[in-house]
C-alpha cells in the first residue's frame, strides 16, 4: 500500500510539468481524482490494510497534495493565457486621427451669442428685426430729418417699391418701444446694409446689436455703469471705458465709447492708434423726439442706447483682418469657428 | 481739419497750462482729437544772418562760396541755391544747431568748409517753397539785428492737433479756431476775447453795392463790401505758416486773407477782382448752363445749382467755388467782398452733383450761422489794414438777409438736470457752462431760462436735452458717479423665432457637422447664370452697386449651391447652411413679404446623391423633432425653382403646414456645379416654425411583456411607398397591438426587382404575444397594404 502511495505521487510529479492546457489537467484530473481514479481505488484498497488510520492519513494527504498542485497548475494556466492574450493584444494608436471634421458656427454667430449671454443675464429681451424697413423706421422715426446726408443713395440701398435695406439697428427702435412700451431692457441683433464699395475694412453687409433701457429717470450716470458693466462681461476683463460727445440725431446727448486698449493696457499701441483707447460703441441718451414717436411718455421716462458693431467685435475677439471673409463663404476661413 | 495752437492763444490766455492735457481735455469735452504734431521743435539755432559776397565755385556750376555775417562774426558757407546774391538777407542754420530734425555740423563740400546752412522754407517747414532760400527781409520787422532767432521772430514753434472732420458735422460754430478758442476758454474756464474787427457802420455814408438775391429759398443772407487801392502782394511770413501749418496753402495776400477769416471765424468768404465783378446776382439757371471755375475745369450747371452773376454771367457757383475768369490775379488792387450764408442742403446736392468738394461747401453744409457774415467782413477788413494800411473801403457794407434764423430760448429745472444727469452738478457750475459757450443764462430758483448763441441755434441746440449735453461734456464724463438703475425685476420672455433659429444651428453644427455661412440678400444672377439657374424677377435694389446684384433673393438656395461649387476643392464632403431672410414679393400693402429662412446644401464625392437627400431628410426630422416633438410628412412636391430636382423634389409638412422642401439639384445644374459629385439641400421656413405649435413630450409607459418583431419583404413600387401611410395602414388594421413599422432594406435583384423589407414591432399592455396569437392580426396588415400595392414576396 505505501509503495503504490509512493509510486502514484512520483508518476503524478513527473506528470505535472507535461500539463500545459485545461485538457491535459483535466484528465490527469480525473485519472487521480475522478469516481474511478487512483484515489478512489486506494480508498477501496484500504479494506485490506491493518494500519488503517495510518494509510488513511498517507491517502488523504496524497490527495490534498494533487487537489493543491493541480489548483496551483490551473490558476498558472490561467494567468499565462491571460498574459499571452495581452501579449498577441492588438496595439491601438491614438494618435492616428482620421480626418472626421466637426461642423462650424459662423464666427458672427459665436460673437453674436457672447454678447447676448451678457444681455439675457441682466434681463434683456433679445428682439428679431427685419431686414427690409420703411424710411419711417429708418429714418424719420429716430429723428433723421429728410435732408440728412445718412439718406442719401450713395449710404442706403432703395428698393422698388419704396422699401429700403436698413442701414443700421436702430430701425428696430420704434417698432421695439411700440411693442413692450416702457420700462423697457431689450437688445435686437441684425444685418444691416450700407451702399459702398467693400474692401478688406468695408462691407455693405454687416452686423449690429442695438440696446436700449428705458424707464423712469435713466440717466447717463446709469448709461456709463451698465456700458462698463456689459462691455467688462463681453470682454471678460474689467474694461476702463470713456465717453466723448458723438453726434447721432436719435440720442441726446449723443457719445462716442472707448474702451481701454487691452494689448497696450492703455499705454498706446499701433492697434489703439497710440492714444490707449479703442472707439468701441456710439451710445447716447434716447432722444426725446424718438421717445415720442415710440409712444413713451418723455416727461415720465427717459432711457438709454447704443449700438455694438458685431462684425467689428468679431473682427477684433478673432483676429480676422479682411472683413470680406465673413461672406465669402470660404470654408477654409469659416470652418475654424467649431464652438465658443 | 488741423487747428494751430497758436492760433487758439490769441483769443484765449492758455500761458502756464499742459497743451498736451488741454488737447486731452478737448477730446473728452468737444470732438476727438486724432493727432498732435509738435511743429518747430527739430528747429533751432536758425538765425538772421546776412549775406557779404558770393563767388562761384570753382569746381562747381551750382555752388556758391559765401562769406555771411551772422551779427558776432563772419562765417564760410557753401550754398546751392540759385537766388544768393549780396547783401540778401538770409534764415541761416548755426554749427549746433537743427533745422527739421538735421543737425548741422561744419561740412566740406565738395572742397571747402560750410560751417551752416542758409535755409529755404521748405527746408525750415513753414511751407512747400523749395525753389531757393527764404530771402527773409521782406518779411523782417524793422530793426531785426542780425543774428536773432528768427524763432524770436517768426512763429514757428506751434502745436498742431487734427480733429476728424466727421465729429464736427453737427458743430458749424467749431469750424474756425475762434470757436474752438471758445471750447478752450470754457474748458478751462479763463476768458475768451474778441477778435479785432473795424466797425462796419462807419462806412454807411458809402455808395450801395448792387446785389439781387432772386433765389431766396436757397439764400439765408448775402453781403458785399467793395475796397479798393490794395498793394499788398504776399502775405505776412506768420499769416503763412499758419495756414500751411493748418493744412493750406499760401496763394498770393488777397486770397490768403479769406482764407485766413474761413479758418479762424469759421465764414467762407470770397473774393471777386471788382474790375470784372461789380455787382451781384444769386439765381440759378433753369436751362443749365456752363461754367469754369477757377481750377481751370468747365462744370456743367444744371438747374438745381444756386449761382451768382454779375450781370447774368455766372461768376461762381455759391458756396462751392469761384469762377476762373473773375479770380483774384497778380494785378488786382480791388476787389467785391462776398460773406454770404448759403443753404446747406443745396450745397452739398450742389458738390455731390458736381463731385467737387471745397472748404468753404464744407463749412455751408454745416448750416452756419448767418450773423457770422458780418463779423467776418469786420475781421477781415480789421486784418487787411493791419498789413496794408493803404487800402480803403468803397463802398457800404451791402447786407441782404433774406432768412433769419429765430432765436431759441430754453426753459429746464434743476430735477430735469438731476434725472438726466444721476450725479449732483452745482447750479454754478451750470450756468457757468452755459454762459462760457455763449448762452444767456438766467436763473430763478430752480428754473433757468437759456437762449441759444447764434452760432448754435441753425440745429444743433434746439431742446432741453441739447443744454444737458452742454453741461454734461465740459462737467466731463470722466467725473460722473456711475450707479446702476433701480429697474424692477421682471422675468423675459424669449423671442421664439430667435430660440428657434438657434437650435437649428446647433443641430445642424453638431449633430450634422455642417458649417455656417453667410451670404447676402440679393441674388446673384451673374453666379446663377453660371450654374445655369435663372434669376427670378424680384423685389429689386435702384442703386444696387451691379445690375447682377439688383433682385433680391426669392431662396437661400442659388448661393449654397454657387457656395458648394467654390468650396468644391476643400474637402470631399462637406455641408452647409445660412440661416437668413428671403423675399417673396410683396403683400397687399405693397411691403417686402420678408421671410426667415433656413437653407442647407450637402456636398460629397464619395456618397451617392440618395445618400445626401436620406441625410437632409434626418436632418429636418431631427429639427421638427427637436422643436415641434412632431413628426413631419413627406410628399412628392412640384418644384418652385428651376434648379430642383423633377423627380426628387419633396415638400415638409407638420400638421398639414408646409414647413419647406427637400431636394437634390436638376442634372443641368448639377453639371454646372461639378463633374463628378452628389449634391442634395433642404429649405425651411423658420416663420412656420414658430407659428407651428410645440407638441409635449407625451409618456407611453413601455410594456412589462416583451415585444415581438416581424419582418415582412414586399414587392411592388418601392421608390413610391411612404412609410407615413404604410404605418397609417398597419395601425388601422392591427387592434393596438403595432408599436412601430421601420425600414430594415432595400433589395434589388439583376433583373431590377426591388423588395423592400420593413420591420413591423408589435407589443401588447396584458401579456406576451405569441407568433400565432399575432398571425391574423399579420394578415390582415398584407392584406391592407396590397391595396397600396405592396405585395408579400413569397
Amino acid at each position: 500500500m505505501k509503495e503504490r502511495i509512493e509510486e502514484l505521487k512520483r508518476s503524478f510529479t513527473e506528470k505535472l510539468p507535461s500539463l500545459t492546457d485545461k485538457e491535459s489537467l483535466e484528465a490527469v484530473r480525473i485519472a487521480y481524482l475522478g469516481k474511478k481514479g487512483y484515489i478512489a481505488e486506494l480508498m477501496k484498497g484500504l479494506r485490506d490494510v491493518s494500519d488503517k488510520k495510518t494509510a488513511g492519513q498517507l491517502i488523504n494527504d496524497l490527495k490534498n497534495e494533487i487537489e493543491g498542485a493541480l489548483g496551483a497548475r490551473d490558476e498558472e494556466l490561467a494567468s499565462a493565457a491571460i498574459e499571452a492574450q495581452i501579449r498577441s493584444a492588438k496595439k491601438y494608436n491614438p494618435t492616428l486621427i482620421p480626418e472626421r471634421e466637426l461642423g462650424s458656427y459662423h464666427p458672427i454667430t459665436l460673437a453674436t451669442r457672447e454678447v447676448e449671454a451678457v444681455f439675457e443675464r441682466m434681463g434683456f429681451t433679445i428682439e428679431n428685426y427685419a431686414e427690409i424697413v420703411g424710411d419711417y423706421e429708418c429714418f424719420e422715426a429716430l429723428n433723421i430729418p429728410k435732408h440728412h446726408p445718412a439718406r442719401d443713395m450713395q449710404d442706403t440701398y432703395y428698393l422698388d417699391n419704396g422699401q429700403l435695406l436698413k442701414t443700421h439697428t436702430s430701425a428696430a427702435q420704434n417698432s421695439i418701444m411700440k411693442k413692450y412700451g416702457a420700462p423697457l431692457r431689450a437688445i435686437f441683433p441684425g444685418r444691416c446694409f450700407r451702399n459702398e464699395s467693400t474692401d478688406a475694412c468695408h462691407e455693405n453687409t454687416f452686423f449690429q446689436m442695438e440696446g436700449m433701457m428705458i424707464d423712469e429717470n435713466i440717466s447717463i450716470s446709469n448709461l456709463i455703469y451698465f456700458m462698463k458693466t456689459m462691455l467688462s462681461e463681453v470682454f471678460n476683463r474689467d474694461v476702463k471705458v470713456r465717453l466723448r460727445p458723438g453726434f447721432f440725431p436719435f440720442v441726446e446727448p449723443g457719445f462716442e465709447l472707448d474702451i481701454n486698449c487691452e494689448i497696450c493696457g492703455g499705454d498706446g499701441c499701433p492697434s489703439c492708434k497710440n492714444s490707449g483707447w479703442l472707439e468701441l460703441c456710439p451710445c447716447g441718451m434716447i432722444h426725446p423726439a424718438v421717445l415720442r414717436e415710440g409712444g413713451i411718455d418723455t416727461e415720465k421716462y427717459t432711457g438709454f442706447a447704443f449700438g455694438l458693431g458685431l462684425t467689428r467685435l468679431a473682427m477684433m475677439k478673432y483676429g480676422v483682418k479682411d472683413i470680406r471673409d465673413f461672406n465669402s463663404g470660404s470654408l477654409k476661413s469659416l470652418s475654424q469657428f467649431k464652438s465658443i | 481739419m488741423f487747428l494751430s495752437m497758436n492760433w487758439i492763444s490769441d483769443f484765449v490766455d492758455l500761458s502756464g497750462l499742459d497743451r498736451r492735457a488741454l488737447i486731452h481735455n478737448f477730446t473728452l469735452s468737444t470732438a476727438e482729437v486724432e493727432d498732435i504734431i509738435i511743429k518747430g521743435e527739430d528747429t533751432y539755432g536758425v538765425i538772421v544772418a546776412k549775406i557779404l559776397t558770393v563767388e562761384n565755385h570753382p569746381n562747381s556750376k551750382k555752388l556758391h562760396l559765401l562769406k555771411v555775417d551772422t551779427g558776432s562774426g563772419v562765417v564760410d558757407i557753401v550754398c546751392g541755391a540759385p537766388n544768393v546774391r549780396e547783401g540778401m538777407l538770409v534764415a541761416l542754420a548755426t554749427d549746433g544747431g537743427a533745422v527739421s530734425g538735421h543737425k548741422i555740423t561744419p561740412a566740406t563740400i565738395a572742397g571747402y568748409t560750410s560751417y551752416g546752412m542758409c535755409c529755404s522754407e521748405s527746408e525750415l517747414g513753414i511751407s512747400d517753397d523749395n525753389s531757393g532760400i527764404w530771402d527773409i527781409e521782406k518779411d523782417l520787422p524793422e530793426g531785426v539785428a542780425l543774428g536773432t532767432d528768427i524763432k524770436d521772430i517768426f512763429d514757428i514753434d506751434d502745436i498742431i492737433f487734427e480733429v476728424d472732420n466727421k465729429s464736427l458735422t453737427n458743430r458749424p460754430d467749431l469750424w474756425g479756431h475762434y470757436g474752438i478758442a471758445r471750447e478752450f476758454a470754457t474748458i478751462t474756464g479763463r476768458e475768451l476775447k474778441a477778435p479785432d474787427t473795424v466797425d462796419l457802420s462807419a462806412y454807411d455814408g458809402l455808395p450801395t453795392v448792387a446785389v439781387d438775391v432772386r433765389a431766396t429759398d436757397l439764400v439765408w443772407r448775402y453781403s458785399a463790401i467793395k475796397v479798393d487801392n490794395i498793394l499788398r502782394k504776399t502775405s505776412p511770413a506768420n499769416m503763412r505758416i499758419r495756414l500751411y501749418y493748418c493744412g493750406s496753402r499760401a496763394i498770393n495776400f488777397l486770397a490768403d486773407l479769406t482764407n485766413y477769416v474761413m479758418m479762424e471765424e469759421g465764414q467762407p468768404m470770397h473774393a471777386f477782382d471788382l474790375k470784372r465783378v461789380d455787382k451781384i446776382e444769386v439765381q440759378t439757371f433753369p436751362m443749365g448752363t456752363k461754367f469754369t471755375t477757377l481750377d481751370g475745369e468747365e462744370r456743367n450747371i444744371d438747374d438745381k445749382m444756386l449761382m451768382i452773376t454779375s450781370g447774368d454771367e455766372p461768376v461762381a457757383i455759391a458756396g462751392v467755388m469761384g469762377g476762373d475768369a473773375s479770380k483774384i490775379e497778380d494785378d488786382t488792387t480791388s476787389l467785391l467782398l462776398e460773406s454770404a450764408t448759403f443753404d446747406g442742403v443745396s450745397v452739398r446736392k450742389t458738390t455731390t452733383r458736381l463731385g467737387l468738394r471745397t472748404d468753404a461747401s464744407q463749412r455751408y453744409e454745416k448750416m452756419l450761422d448767418p450773423e457770422l457774415c458780418r463779423t467776418a467782413t469786420a475781421r477781415l477788413l480789421a486784418l487787411l489794414f493791419e498789413y496794408d494800411k493803404d487800402a480803403t473801403v468803397i463802398s457800404r457794407f451791402e447786407d441782404v438777409y433774406v432768412n433769419k434764423y429765430p432765436t431759441i430760448t430754453l426753459e429746464f429745472d434743476r430735477r430735469y438736470v438731476d434725472r438726466y444727469t444721476g450725479i449732483d452738478i452745482p447750479d454754478e457750475t451750470i450756468v457757468k457752462t452755459l454762459r462760457g459757450l455763449g448762452f444767456t443764462v438766467s436763473q430763478s430758483g430752480d428754473s433757468f431760462t437759456v437762449t441759444v448763441p447764434s452760432w448754435r441755434a441753425t440745429k444743433d441746440v434746439t431742446i432741453k436735452a441739447d443744454i444737458i449735453e452742454e453741461i454734461t461734456r465740459i462737467y466731463g464724463y470722466d467725473n460722473f458717479n456711475v450707479c446702476t438703475s433701480s429697474m424692477a425685476l421682471v422675468p423675459v420672455r424669449p423671442e421664439t423665432l430667435k430660440t428657434d433659429e438657434d437650435r437649428m444651428k446647433d443641430i445642424l453644427v453638431k449633430s450634422y457637422r455642417m458649417h455656417e455661412v453667410h451670404s447676402y440678400i440679393w441674388s446673384d444672377s451673374a453666379k446663377n447664370a453660371e450654374l445655369g439657374i435663372d434669376t427670378p424677377k424680384n423685389v429689386s435694389i435702384i442703386n444696387a452697386q451691379t445690375p447682377d446684384h439688383a433682385h433680391l433673393r426669392v431662396s437661400m438656395i442659388p448661393t449654397l449651391l454657387a457656395f458648394a461649387k467654390e468650396n468644391r476643392g476643400y474637402k470631399p464632403d462637406f455641408a452647409i447652411f445660412e440661416l437668413g431672410h428671403t423675399v417673396e414679393g410683396l403683400r397687399d400693402d405693397g411691403t417686402c413679404l420678408e421671410l426667415h429662412k433656413l437653407g442647407a446644401v450637402l456636398y460629397s464625392k464619395t456618397r451617392q446623391e440618395e445618400s445626401l437627400f436620406l441625410e437632409c431628410r434626418d436632418a429636418v426630422l431631427e429639427i421638427c423633432e427637436d422643436i415641434l416633438h412632431k413628426t413631419p410628412t413627406f410628399s412628392q412636391g412640384d418644384c418652385d425653382f428651376d434648379f430642383e430636382h423633377p423627380a426628387n423634389t419633396f415638400d415638409v409638412f407638420v400638421d398639414g403646414v408646409r414647413v419647406g422642401y427637400i431636394s437634390v439639384p436638376h442634372p443641368s445644374v448639377l453639371a454646372n456645379i461639378d463633374k463628378k459629385c452628389a449634391v442634395a439641400f433642404f429649405e425651411l421656413s423658420t416663420e412656420a416654425f414658430a407659428g407651428a405649435p410645440a407638441g409635449r413630450n407625451a409618456y407611453v409607459q413601455p410594456s412589462k411583456f416583451p415585444g415581438l418583431d416581424i419582418d415582412l419583404t414586399f414587392l411592388g413600387d418601392v421608390p413610391s411607398v411612404r412609410l407615413t401611410a404604410v404605418r397609417k395602414a398597419a395601425e388601422a388594421v392591427s387592434e393596438g397591438l403595432l408599436s412601430s413599422v421601420s425600414f430594415k432594406d432595400i433589395y434589388t435583384d439583376d433583373e431590377g426587382v426591388s423588395a423592400l423589407t420593413l420591420r413591423f414591432s408589435f407589443v401588447s399592455q396584458e401579456k406576451t404575444l405569441s407568433k400565432q396569437e399575432l398571425a391574423p392580426v399579420v394578415n390582415a396588415v398584407t392584406g391592407e397594404l396590397e391595396k397600396l400595392g405592396l405585395v408579400m414576396k413569397a
